[in-house]
């Protein structure tokens, strides 16, 4: 078996964290060609490796008040946020398998997303220049990796709740004044995240790069 | 002498950002170990060494931005 797929549920940041360091080497011993790590985080900031600090709008004791941990993490990208309404997909893959090419998996996994998005009717699409799913001008889905020997891990995280996205104001997504929507907000019903993770596994399985090799 | 070259990262990535050196000037560095971290808009990556040796000169600082193709290192073989 040289594929496998962790739905973790809801952890914090810093244990999932751990837990693809633990699969990425494994990944980089060829034990495994990918995994898949889908969960959701307890409200989180994170910081990649090109964010400036200033991009969270509020002070330290106001985010220890909420218990909203900041992380700095490896991944490219500035800064996002990440809450219990969202799904993070964390695909670690060995790109020597595929294509050693970071622009192709950036698109194979923005276009898994897409798929995604389109079975719950969600007209969805990519911009030039931007990474990340957006609908119209907002944006639903965020999109952050690092690559080491050619083995991505970080990934992405889709917006599915509504109620989530308050605690966006707390930062400038990606450093960029950006209005950031869900599946919720967009469809106007309740979507359920277990629903949204059957699509995405099926799509991941059946439809994906990723899927080529088994 | 060997240089670390930015190698192509994949279709239209022209380049990235120097966001981390592992190691400094005069350093001894073996072949496959990371030397620079380096990040396009959402991708960050490593950048091994390509042999064993002195890392004589850094070329480019951190917050610098490197071309595909260009050199970031000189590493010497020999003055080990």
């Amino acid at each position: 078996m040289k594929f496998k797929l962790y739905d973790l549920g809801s952890v914090d940041f810093q244990s999932a964290w751990d837990f693809q360091k633990k699969i990425f080497s494994q990944v980089k011993q060829k034990e495994l060609i990918w995994a898949l790590i889908l969960c959701q985080h307890k409200p989180t900031i994170t910081l990649g490796r090109t964010s400036e600090k200033e991009n969270i709008l509020v002070e330290k004791e106001q985010l220890e008040k909420l218990n909203i941990k900041t992380y700095e993490i490896e991944r490219g990208g500035d800064v996002t946020y990440h809450g219990p309404g969202q799904l993070c997909i964390y695909p670690i893959v060995n790109l020597g398998y595929f294509k050693k090419d970071i622009h192709w998996f950036l698109r194979s996994l923005e276009a898994l997303l897409l798929g995604v998005l389109s079975e719950f009717k969600i007209k969805a699409k990519t911009l030039v220049g931007q990474t990340g799913i957006w609908v119209g001008k907002k944006k639903i889905a965020s999109v952050g990796i690092a690559i080491r020997s050619w083995i991505t891990f970080h990934g992405a995280s889709l917006n599915i709740k509504k109620d989530d996205l308050a605690n966006f104001s707390l930062i400038r997504p990606c450093g960029l004044d950006i209005i950031m929507t869900s599946m919720e907000d967009i469809l106007g019903e309740e979507v359920k995240i277990d629903k949204v993770k059957e699509v995405l596994i099926r799509r991941w399985y059946e439809t994906s790069d990723f899927a080529r090799i088994r | 002498m060997r240089q670390v070259i930015l190698p192509e990262l994949g279709e239209g990535i022209e380049g990235a950002n120097i966001t981390y050196w592992y190691f400094k000037e005069g350093d001894t560095v073996k072949e496959g170990e990371d030397i620079v971290e380096l990040a396009t808009d959402k991708a960050a990556f490593n950048l091994p060494s390509p042999c064993t040796g002195v890392l004589t000169q850094i070329l480019f600082n951190e917050g610098d931005t490197v071309k595909v193709g260009e050199a970031l290192a000189i590493i010497d073989e020999e003055s080990l």
